[in-house]
């Protein structure tokens, strides 16, 4: 186990899947230098221009030859710079890629993982921001992590290596710099599709991912009236419905803290599961935490004031505990 | 047994190039009767008046190299070697169907000839044919892309993306453009401002030749030299081959916008004549010969038919199969 920055969990992850699979490949713009996050920092270096290969500022050129690398037998890493870049390239991996296994019924596969920078925090304004996991939830043939800490970046990132099917992988820029301990080489790989307990509680199950887990654990931390389960979801697409399930059908509550806006939010379809699901079963309506509808603002009181901060969730939850009823918004009535 | 790979060989002789530019017309010419009689859905991009550029390419590539192609897709998927029973059943939607009925007319594919699933999105196949032929250079083996695609596809910014790219990375991959004079319903010249579409390979420092898309010999002397070039390691080609389709853009386009005068003028340089009559001319070939060889043609195409429709559609389960690896 070693001590090491979310950042480093990236490149140790990279560094191990290329060095267990020659067919692993980076490709990206300025990753040879290492990029604004120095999440590539010292690959190219170790592996070489023909395995770390920067690209011109393409990213529907790029993205779609990792698709058809991908379908040759190679596995590409393609990074987009920031999430946001993706949308000028979306069709090679929403409408290319995510169909090729279907529409050749098997006969190519694309083993592609698209790694990018995500989330609000950091100042970056709101073209750099976002987390778009709306971009990719509901297409078929795709699958979607998001890591919270150092240990499920590492995991994460080699389950998406190894997946023969693509995978998006939003890292958290402000988890970048986080320390946590790491168990690198096998014994370290977190599996696609599965949750993780991070506390157990009784009163209330909070669904977390990425960022929010941490915004979730300071809430719990800063206060002592109530106790929670804590989900961290790590996949969002095939969300792990069952670890959802089991705790909401233990603590009766279930409250989702999303880093995005309300409308078209994750934790939506969460709610609408557990609602069908546990019917009968739940002491309070399920609730959401999220970022109100609007872009992000980069003033950094603003930009502070559109991530559910701790504070907030601890003030969410008291009042749900408290009048058994969903709790208003910060911003509605705001205006 | 006949098989794509089979059929791909036939192309290795003339008589075999007229065969297979015939048959292509011969399908592509029923397709209009089975949607008549409700076998056809959605839309369909027949590519008649264009056969010489897709049997030019096929005659040239080996089964190993790998093509992408646009959703005009039916000529080149038979002269790859899908049979017409493949492409035929899978435009009507039949689990004989070359994708097993799951794409349609402009998602045909046979991965045991190099064809990927046909792109549907105007010049979506262009970067992943350069993936193709980086993932070619990677594994250092001699195989090339070739990807092609319409007129219209040279104002979208896949094409520009990836020809600078495929320049710069040096990629075994050839570019060909079917210059058939529409982008849809819009003729080129009024989307483009340039005559000669070969000239934007100037701004990529890449190799380029325009060639008459009417004459499967020229084409075949193109594309070998774009293979050639690249197999060799001196990275891409753009090829624009001047052709004309016979049909509208799509099933509901009946191309009310041409020039008047201008298909008879093109029909005088069918592609398939031209081949005829250069057989003809050599002795190769006699007026009875290429007679009979229609008859022949069009008993195949018929009898395809009677198969195709014969064959069920594809099962419920398939509609949940290869979505992803896991189910």
């Amino acid at each position: 186990m070693t001590v090491m920055r979310t950042r480093q969990a990236v490149i140790e992850a990279l560094s191990d899947e290329m060095e267990s699979d020659p067919n692993v490949f980076l490709m990206g713009e300025d990753i040879g230098s290492g990029g604004p996050f120095k999440a590539t920092e010292g690959l190219i270096e170790k592996f070489g221009e023909s395995r770390v290969i920067d690209t011109p500022i393409s990213e529907m050129a790029f993205l779609g030859a990792g698709v058809g690398a991908a379908a040759m037998g190679m596995r590409p890493v393609v990074e987009m710079m920031f999430i946001e870049f993706i949308g000028v390239a979306l069709d090679q991996l929403t409408t290319q890629g995510a169909f090729f296994r279907y529409l050749s019924r098997g006969a190519y596969q694309v083993p592609l993982t698209i790694r990018a920078a995500a989330g609000a925090g950091m100042g970056f304004g709101c073209q750099h921001s976002q987390i778009l996991d709306q971009w990719f939830r509901g297409n078929a043939g795709i699958s979607l992590v998001i890591p919270s800490n150092p240990q499920s970046m590492y995991g994460l990132l080699r389950s998406a290596i190894r997946s023969n099917d693509p995978v998006v992988i939003l890292e958290h820029k402000g988890l970048y710099g986080e320390r946590g301990e790491v168990i690198t080489g096998e014994a370290g790989i977190v599996p696609i599709g599965q949750a993780r307990k991070v506390t157990e509680g009784s009163d209330v199950t909070i669904v977390a991912i990425g960022s929010t887990v941490l915004t979730a654990k300071a809430a719990l931390d800063s206060q002592s009236e109530w106790s929670a389960e804590i989900i961290d979801l790590q996949t969002l697409i095939p969300w792990d419905k069952s670890s959802v399930m089991k705790s909401v059908a233990k603590t009766g509550r279930l409250v989702v803290v999303e880093e995005s806006s309300y409308s078209g939010g994750w934790g939506a379809e969460i709610c609408s599961e557990v609602v069908s699901k546990l019917w009968g079963q739940l002491k309070s309506p399920p609730h959401r935490i999220t970022s109100p509808d609007a872009p992000i603002p980069y003033a950094q009181e603003l930009e502070k004031r559109y991530l559910p901060s701790s504070v907030y969730v601890v003030a969410q939850i008291n009042e749900l505990l408290k009048t058994g009823k969903s709790p208003a918004a910060w911003w509605e009535g705001a205006k | 047994m006949v098989t794509s790979l089979s059929r791909r060989g036939q192309l290795n002789t003339e008589i075999g190039r007229l065969e297979r530019m015939l048959e292509i017309r011969a399908v592509e010419e029923s397709i209009q009767t089975l949607y008549n009689d409700g076998h056809v859905r959605g839309s369909t991009h027949l590519a008649n008046g264009q056969e010489a550029v897709s049997v030019g390419i096929a005659s040239v590539l080996r089964p190993t190299d790998v093509v992408t192609c646009t959703y005009r897709g039916h000529a080149a998927a038979l002269a790859l070697g899908v049979t017409p029973e493949g492409v035929l059943g899978e435009i009507c939607g039949r689990v004989i169907g070359c994708s097993g009925g799951i794409g349609g007319s402009m998602h045909l594919m046979d991965a045991s000839v190099g064809l990927m699933p046909t792109f549907a999105i105007v010049g979506a196949g262009l970067p992943v044919a350069a993936g193709v032929a980086l993932a070619a250079k990677l594994k250092k083996n001699d195989s090339v892309a070739l990807t092609i695609f319409g007129d219209g596809s040279t104002n979208i910014g896949a094409f520009h993306e990836t020809l600078n790219m495929a320049s710069i990375f040096k990629l075994p991959v050839i570019f060909v453009i079917e210059n058939n004079l529409y982008g849809e319903y819009t003729r080129i010249n009024l989307s483009t401002p340039i005559e000669d579409l070969a000239d934007r390979a100037d701004s990529y420092a890449m190799r380029k030749e325009i060639v008459d898309g009417q004459d499967v010999d020229a084409v075949i002397k193109a594309i070998q030299s774009a293979v050639d070039f690249a197999r060799a390691g001196n990275g891409p080609s753009l090829i624009e081959a001047k052709t004309y389709r016979y049909s509208g853009h799509s099933r509901s386009d009946p191309a009310t916008y041409r020039t008047p005068g201008e298909l008879d003028e093109w029909k005088k340089r069918d592609p398939l004549d031209i081949t005829a009559n250069k057989l003809i001319a050599k002795g190769t070939l006699s007026q009875a010969d290429l007679e009979k060889m229609k008859l022949d043609i069009a008993a195949r195409v018929t009898k395809a038919i009677e198969t195709v429709l014969e064959s069920d559609g594809p099962d419920l389960s398939t509609l949940m199969q290869h979505v992803s690896e896991k189910g």
